[in-house]
C-alpha cells in the first residue's frame, strides 16, 4: 500500500466538507446578527416598546453593569456561584439516587411491579409546588433549593435508567450467567454498561431541569441567587435585568452541556461512529 | 458403559403466557449424549430446538422430566457448561481481549492472569492484532471467532450452540464450522448443536437428531459414520450426499403442512 497522499478524489470531497462546515458557521453567525440589529433596530425605531421588550444594548449595558459594580445583592460571580452549587449539589444527589433505584428497580420485578405506581403517581404531581413545601421544611437558605432541583433530576434520570436496564439484551445477560458471573457481577459488568447510553441521555435534560429547579427554588425564596436576582428585576419592571440574568444562565447551561458531551464520548467510545452521509 | 453427558428423559416443556395461555414446547423428549460426542439438532421452526438447549444450561428448568448433566440432576447453571448463542452476545463495550478475559474474571481468576490467558485464546481462534478492537470493528465472523475464544477459555466439558453461524454468509460460514471442529476435537467437549441446516449438522456431528414439528419430539436419529478430521470438502462425497437426501426427506414431511 502506498502511504496517505490522498487521492484527488478525498481532496475533494475534504474540501465538500470543509467549505459546508465554513457555510454552515457563517448561516449561523449571520442569523444571530440579523435577530439582534433587528431586535434593536425595531426597539429604536419605536415598533417595539422597551419597556416590556428592553432591547440588546440595554441588556449587555445591565451585564457591564452587573460585571463591574455587583448586583443589588453583591458581585454577579456570588450570586452566581450560589445558583450553581444548589444546581450542581442537586443534579448530583438527584442522578446518583435515580440511578440507584432505576437499576435496582429495573433489575427485581415485584419491587417494580409494587412501586411502579407510586412513581407514576409522583410523577404527575407538577413537582415546582413542592418548593413551597421544601421552602417551609428547609427555610431560606440553599437546602430548599437543592431538594427541589434533586425532586426535578431524580425521575428523568430514574425512568432513563429503569428502561435502560430492561433494555439490556436478555442474550447478553444469559451469556454472562453461563460465563460464571454471579448476579451482582451481572449488575455492574452486564446491567449498567448497557444501561450507560440511556442514562447519560437523560444527564443531558436533566441539568437543564437541576438548574429550574435551583432558579424556581430562588424565586420562592432566597437570600442570594440568580433566581432571586430575576425576581427582584422582575420587581422593578426592569425588562433588561430579566434577560441579561437569562443569558447569564444561558451560558452555564451551555458550559455544562459542553462538559456533559465531553463525559459521554469518553465513556461511550466503544460505540460505533456516525457516519455522516454527504449529500450530494 | 460410562455414565452420559447428557441425558434428558421424557422431557416436557410448556410455557405459560401472562394470561394464562399454555402452549407445549416439547414433549417426551429423550436424548443422551455421550463424553466427547458432536450431537446435532435438526427440526422446523418452532419444534422447541432451542428450548432442550435452555433447559440443558438450567436456565429453563423442565416441566416435566429429568435432567442430568453428568448423572447429577440439573439445578442451576452448570460451570462446565459453554453456550454459543446464535445473536451477538459479547459485550459491544469491551474490547475483544476483555470479551474474551469476562469468563475467567468473573470465575474469580486475577485480571491479569485471565488476560494473558486470553491473549492466547484469542490467537488460537486467529484475531491477534485485533485485541484492542471493539466488537463493532469487527465482521460478523470475527465476533463469532471473539463468541468462540469467550465460550472455549472456559474450557467447556459441554458445549452447547443455538444455531450459531445461521447469521453468517455461506463462505463465512464454512469456515467456522472447520474452525469449530479445529478447536473441539483438541479437547473434545461434548456438543449439543442446534441448527436448521441439514448440510451444517452433517458436516459437524457424530449423531444428527430429528426433531417433529412442534411440540417437538425425536422423529428419527442419524449416526453419520463420516471420518474425521472432516474437511468442507467432505460434502461433495456420496456417502454424504445420501445422508442429507434421506435427513431432509424426513424434514420435509414435518414441514409440509
Amino acid at each position: 500500500m502506498t502511504p496517505a497522499l490522498p487521492s484527488t478524489e478525498e481532496r475533494l470531497a475534504l474540501r465538500r466538507a470543509q467549505n459546508y462546515r465554513r457555510l454552515v458557521i457563517g448561516l449561523r453567525t449571520g442569523l444571530a446578527v440579523v435577530a439582534i440589529a433587528a431586535w434593536e433596530i425595531t426597539v429604536r425605531i419605536g415598533w417595539l416598546d422597551p419597556f416590556f421588550f428592553s432591547q440588546p444594548s440595554a441588556i449587555y449595558q445591565q451585564l457591564v453593569t452587573w460585571l463591574t459594580e455587583g448586583t443589588g445583592q453583591g458581585p454577579l460571580w456570588s450570586e452566581l456561584l450560589v445558583t450553581m452549587e444548589e444546581t450542581a449539589l442537586g443534579f448530583l444527589i438527584g442522578s446518583v439516587l435515580g440511578i440507584v433505584f432505576g437499576i435496582a428497580l429495573g433489575r427485581n420485578k415485584l419491587a417494580a411491579d409494587v412501586f411502579s405506581i407510586y412513581i407514576k403517581v409522583a410523577n404527575a404531581i407538577p413537582r415546582v409546588v413542592l418548593g413551597s413545601i421544601f421552602i417551609i421544611m428547609f427555610g431560606l437558605g440553599m437546602g430548599s433549593k437543592v431538594a427541589l432541583a434533586v425532586v426535578m433530576v431524580f425521575f428523568v434520570v430514574f425512568g432513563n435508567a429503569f428502561q435502560g436496564v430492561r433494555e439490556a439484551d436478555r442474550n447478553m445477560i444469559a451469556n454472562a450467567y453461563i460465563l460464571g458471573a454471579s448476579a451482582r457481577q451481572v449488575t455492574t459488568s452486564v446491567v449498567l454498561p448497557s444501561a450507560l447510553s440511556w442514562i447519560l441521555a437523560s444527564l443531558h435534560v436533566s441539568f437543564g431541569f437541576a438548574l429550574v429547579g435551583a432558579v424556581v427554588g430562588e424565586f420562592l425564596g432566597a437570600r442570594h441567587g440568580i433566581g432571586l436576582l430575576i425576581s427582584t428585576a422582575q420587581g422593578t419592571f426592569n425588562a433588561a435585568g430579566v434577560f441579561a440574568a437569562m443569558i447569564v444562565l444561558a451560558i452555564v447551561a451551555l458550559g455544562a452541556e459542553y462538559l456533559l458531551t465531553a463525559v459521554e464520548n469518553k465513556l461511550l467510545k466503544w460505540k460505533p461512529p456516525q457516519f455522516v452521509e454527504m449529500g450530494m | 458403559m460410562s455414565i452420559p453427558a447428557i441425558e434428558l428423559n421424557n422431557v416436557g416443556r410448556k410455557f405459560v403466557s401472562p394470561q394464562g395461555k399454555v402452549t407445549l414446547a416439547l414433549r417426551d423428549f429423550s436424548l443422551n449424549v455421550k463424553e466427547g460426542e458432536f450431537c446435532a439438532i435438526v427440526g422446523p421452526t418452532g419444534c422447541g430446538k432451542s428450548t432442550t438447549l435452555g433447559m440443558i444450561t438450567g436456565l429453563n428448568p423442565p416441566s416435566s422430566g429429568s435432567v442430568k448433566v453428568f448423572g447429577k440432576p440439573v439445578t442451576g447453571i452448570d460451570p462446565k457448561i459453554g453456550f454459543v448463542f446464535q445473536a451477538d452476545a459479547v459485550f459491544p463495550w469491551k474490547s475483544v481481549l476483555d470479551n474474551v478475559a469476562s469468563g475467567p474474571i468473573f470465575r474469580g481468576l486475577d485480571p491479569s492472569a485471565a488476560r494473558d490467558k486470553a491473549a492466547d485464546w484469542v490467537r488460537r481462534v486467529g484475531l491477534a492484532g485485533f485485541e484492542h478492537h471493539y466488537p463493532h470493528q469487527l465482521s460478523g465472523g470475527m465476533r463469532k471467532r471473539v463468541a468462540l475464544a469467550q465460550t472455549f477459555i472456559n474450557e467447556p466439558a459441554i458445549l452447547l450452540m443455538d444455531e450459531p453461524f445461521s447469521a453468517l454468509d455461506v463462505q463465512t460460514r464454512a469456515m467456522m464450522q472447520e474452525e469449530l471442529l479445529g478447536l473441539w476435537s483438541e479437547r473434545k467437549a461434548s456438543v449439543v448443536f442446534v441448527t436448521h441446516d441439514i448440510d451444517e449438522a452433517i458436516t459437524l456431528a457424530d449423531r444428527v437428531v430429528v426433531l417433529t414439528r412442534g411440540p417437538g419430539s425425536v422423529k428419527s436419529v442419524y449416526d453419520i459414520p463420516l471420518p474425521r478430521p472432516r474437511a468442507t470438502e467432505a460434502r461433495y462425497t456420496p456417502e454424504f450426499i445420501e445422508l442429507s437426501r434421506q435427513i431432509w426427506a424426513d424434514l420435509k414431511a414435518e414441514v409440509s403442512i
